[in-house]
């Protein structure tokens, strides 16, 4: 049989404010336990939320980047359940009237179709804390540094058919939010964490079929994974006669295993109700505009001018306006390099390889990008080779200086010397005289083998362009 | 030193008749003395109110010093206050000394007041007589078989009794002004959002509203004074400029349009009640008020609307009373659930229960719309009720209690006939609206209280008729025999 998978997302985005959603303590990461948790955080007798104004206005231009229409009057509801990491015994959070309401976000496939995933709504709420299970010697440790950072959940409709499809997603929307600034997207960190709800059902079926829940996936590569495995967990049982459970379920990325945490049979009742504490969020227009105006240019725009600006190809295009300090740094070094397309090659190629391999973010990249673009400047005027380029870009990355520079100190400059290069071709033909003559009767193979040899005794400094006019030019002679 | 009212009190420090430090010995004396017949304080804070009387003092000596200065006062113990246990009444915060301080307590400490001591509530204020505390039960000094009412029964008894010149009570359904009738005192519930709830603990957070208990409207002014106030904490809270409360207190209340709810004197009323208050009511038309008969037609409904909203509020602000971080947990847990449970059933009394329960289950999916849904309704056209009234005429009066205190122990074994008793004072809750309540006669020996309730804001307006009406009678003079008469 056929079978067609359905993927619905909900996404916890950590919004990058100073303080809490509703207190004042600091949000930064990695501070030793409960040392960034007061009273109202420890949930004290008597304390009393006040909502972080900047967390509704991230909010609001997560809305306005996804083209979703405005909760112009949202509230924050209570939604009820013991656990001892969450110290109030409810979290904060919005249902009935979410500040965000529908949207969607537009994604390219690797083929290059394009494909509309439509969002339900994104709503505020506060993050709960830690449990810590180890070092306490069989007891839980409670770390409340993190309870009270603000969150959106941002919640899809069911609209990815695959993993790619849901992946491409989750690419986009880690765009977007680090595009406006409103998160770091630091995923090792926890700042944005998704949810996978997967079903499959036969294909040409209207019905969906019984969905499950994988919590918690912090990398793309873990969802990509863990769907996979999903979806054919779900087809193996469903073909061998079994039917798939409500569940919620955990996947080890480090293990390549899921497994069922608890059934939705017995989920809880949260009895959700307005949180008398707080007053409704009331927008009005002047407000949302003036956020509209403080948005920075958007992934699916900037793929747009690269393309008409630069005449970047779509892919090199939505790769580099995927991430907006990449997309920056690209455009700087165009202005140094003045070639678009080469400038992309690199970032895509080598830059992109070299942060990797040193897994660093592009905005800690120890090359500055005039650097780059001077270093690419060198390829386009002939001065070096693309080959040598390469050699001089781990010299800048070790910090050796710039390109005009490392050029210059290594005696990297290209031959560009017709009568030096003369000589190096007359010396490779005479040390293979029988390979030459086979060259000269028709055996046009050879000519790389040529090319190399002399590019090998110029230790690369020859122009190969200059090296083939030559070598020629000797052949029909 | 003897049963003066705070502002006879001020004048005397003011004067150098006595000192603070003087003043405060005597009221710890007193209740040293007398306190363990009412059992009006759980906790007395001997050593920090001789230490605020002394710098008190200091202040007054150095010529700075406010109308408040060196005043002692009495703290619903429901107020967090920084150093000190906040217990609320409950076992489940018996150890829970308080880090922070609420912004209630602290204005009144800034203004140079001396914290005598907390007092005696229901627990986690769920009561109408005080007898649900963990601390056992506070008695009536007018007579000790009675209830003081609640739940700010501590709070009101240190007053009457004289073991403090004023205090400060919170009120989610009449928890001020109940006790205050029954107790022959002063008590004045403010608009909710006009005294910021930042360290009160919160029963029903959309009603809870914190107030002076005192003596009689002139000294619930000056407490209210430095008490009322925005504050940037709690987001209820409003930013509204405060009114001087002690400017408007002499006006003349010719032409006050005073309306009486025919629903505030149905059979239910107690008979010596609704004498004492239509007496009162002839006494404010004698001074120049028109009165006419008004209806609130849904006064009776105010009582299933907050007994769902009151307790669906309780039941998740209790939550966090779990035994992680602080306050009571039981020994030697097995397990998380285990924790849990036996934490929250060895710490809470069986009204908190109750209201937990009755709370968590009106929230419940499939209960909400009958329960929540519906009493929010009721709500918003009770409020209706109270502004039509209320463009008609200038303040609506009526008794504050339908009868007077109970006996200790005769209505705690059946909750319903205990909620019924809060009839008149529920509703002004509901509305957010302020409300006062006045001592205007006696019923067999014990005090009668009239309530008085205006329009939003309107607190200056209540406290000048309060005081009007006792520039004219005498029963707020009226002390009980302290040292027991039973």
């Amino acid at each position: 049989m056929q079978w067609e998978t359905v993927i619905g997302l909900e996404i916890h985005v950590q919004l990058s404010t100073q303080t809490k959603i509703f207190s004042g303590s600091s949000t930064q990461f990695g501070a030793e336990p409960n040392t960034q948790a007061n009273e109202v955080d420890l949930a004290l007798p008597g304390i009393l939320p006040v909502v972080n104004e900047q967390a509704v206005a991230k909010a609001v231009a997560f809305g306005l980047a996804i083209d979703a229409e405005i909760g112009k009057k949202s509230f924050f509801e209570r939604k009820n359940y013991f656990y001892p990491d969450l110290p109030k015994g409810y979290q904060t959070t919005q249902l009935e009237a979410p500040v965000v309401g529908p949207g969607h976000v537009e994604i390219t496939l690797d083929n290059g179709e394009t494909k509309s995933i439509r969002i339900h709504h994104a709503h505020l709420e506060e993050d709960a804390g830690k449990s810590l299970h180890e070092d306490f010697h069989g007891m839980t440790g409670i770390d409340l540094n993190r309870a009270g950072t603000p969150l959106i959940e941002v919640v899809t409709e069911p609209d990815m058919r695959s993993a790619e499809e849901a992946v491409a997603f989750a690419k986009k929307l880690h765009s977007i939010v680090t595009a406006i600034g409103i998160g770091d997207g630091d995923m090792s960190q926890g700042s944005m964490r998704f949810d996978v709800n997967i079903s499959v059902r036969p294909k040409g079926q209207e019905e969906y079929g019984t969905r499950t829940e994988t919590k918690n996936l912090n990398s793309f590569k873990f969802m990509e994974e863990a769907i996979e495995m999903e979806v054919e967990r779900q087809i193996d049982l469903i073909e061998d006669g079994g039917k798939v459970r409500q569940e919620t379920r955990l996947y080890n990325g480090d293990k390549k295993t899921a497994r069922a945490m608890r059934s939705k049979e017995e989920a809880n009742d949260y009895r959700y109700f307005p949180c008398p504490d707080l007053l409704p969020i009331i927008l009005d227009d002047d407000y949302i505009e003036a956020i509209r105006a403080t948005l920075p240019e958007l992934p699916d725009a900037k793929e747009k001018r690269f393309m008409a600006d630069y005449g970047l190809p779509q892919y090199d295009a939505s790769v580099l306006a995927a991430s907006a300090a990449m997309a920056d740094y690209f455009e700087q070094t165009v202005k140094v390099c003045g070639d678009a397309k080469l400038a992309a090659n690199w970032c895509m190629g080598e830059l992109s390889k070299f942060l990797n391999q040193q897994e660093l973010d592009i905005s800690a990249c120890p090359i500055p990008p005039e650097n780059f673009g001077q270093l690419l400047a060198r390829i386009k005027d002939d001065t070096i080779s693309g080959k040598i380029a390469k050699q001089v870009f781990q010299a800048m990355a070790e910090g050796e200086g710039s390109a005009d520079e490392i050029i210059e100190a290594k005696g990297l400059k290209q031959v560009t010397d017709t009568g030096a290069i003369e000589a190096m071709v007359d010396e490779i033909i005479a040390a293979n005289q029988a390979q030459f003559e086979e060259l000269k009767g028709g055996k046009d193979k050879l000519m790389g083998f040529f090319v190399g040899q002399v590019m090998k005794i110029s230790k690369g400094q020859a122009n190969p362009g200059q090296v083939n006019q030559i070598l020629k030019k000797k052949i029909s002679e | 030193m003897e049963n003066k009212t705070l502002k006879q009190l001020s004048a005397g420090l003011a004067s150098g008749e006595f000192s603070s430090t003087e003043l405060t010995r005597h009221y710890l004396d007193k209740i040293k003395q007398h306190d363990g017949t009412y059992n009006a304080y759980i906790t007395v804070t001997e050593e920090q109110a001789l230490a605020a009387a002394k710098q008190a003092d200091e202040q007054i000596a150095a010529g700075n010093a406010g109308d408040l200065t060196g005043l002692p006062i009495a703290y619903k113990d429901l107020f967090c206050t920084q150093g000190v246990r906040t217990s609320c009444g409950s076992k489940i915060l018996d150890n829970f000394v308080s880090p922070y301080e609420s912004t209630a307590t602290d204005n009144l400490n800034k203004a140079g007041m001396v914290m005598l001591g907390k007092t005696n509530l229901d627990e986690f204020a769920m009561g109408s007589s005080t007898e649900s505390s963990y601390y056992g039960a506070t008695r009536n000094p007018w007579d000790t078989d009675a209830v003081p009412g609640g739940s700010s029964g501590g709070s009101a008894v240190a007053v009457a009794a004289d073991l403090a010149p004023v205090s400060l009570g919170t009120d989610t359904g009449g928890s001020i002004r109940q006790p205050a009738a029954f107790c022959g005192i002063t008590g004045l519930k403010p608009t909710y959002g006009r005294v910021s709830r930042w360290g009160m603990v919160a029963y029903g957070s959309s009603l809870d509203q914190a107030g002076p208990m005192a003596q009689n409207a002139e000294d619930a002014a000056m407490i209210m004074n430095a008490l009322a106030g925005f504050d940037a904490k709690d987001s209820t809270s409003m930013d509204k400029p405060v009114d001087n409360y002690l400017a408007d207190l002499n006006k003349p209340i010719k032409g006050l349009k005073i309306g009486l709810p025919k629903e505030f004197f149905g059979d239910s009323l107690d008979d010596g009640i609704r004498a004492a208050v239509m007496d009162a009511v002839k006494q404010l038309e004698a001074q120049g008020a028109i009165v006419k008969e008004i209806s609130l037609p849904r006064t009776e409904l105010a009582i299933p609307a907050y007994y769902i909203i009151a307790p669906a509020e309780a039941s998740t602000n209790l939550s966090r009373f779990d035994g992680v971080r602080y306050g009571y947990r039981c020994e030697d847990p097995q397990d998380l659930a285990d924790m849990y449970i036996r934490s929250r059933s060895e710490g809470f009394g069986a009204e908190v229960k109750r209201r937990i329960l009755v709370g968590t289950y009106a929230l419940s999916a499939g209960y909400y719309d009958a329960y929540y849904r519906k009493a929010q309704q009721l709500r918003r056209m009770i409020k209706q009720d109270f502004q039509a009234a209320l463009a008609d005429v200038d303040v609506i009066a009526g008794p504050t209690t339908p009868s007077p205190a109970w006996k200790i122990g005769a209505k705690n074994q059946d909750p319903v006939a205990m909620y019924l008793e809060d009839i008149y004072t529920l509703s002004v809750n509901l509305a957010g609206l302020p409300g006062i309540s006045v001592p205007c006669g006696m019923k067999d020996g014990l005090p009668v209280g009239l309530q008085i309730i205006g329009d939003y804001f309107s607190e200056a307006k209540l406290l000048n008729i309060g005081h009007q009406f006792q520039q004219a009678t005498d029963w707020h003079t009226r002390k009980p025999t302290v040292g027991g008469n039973s």
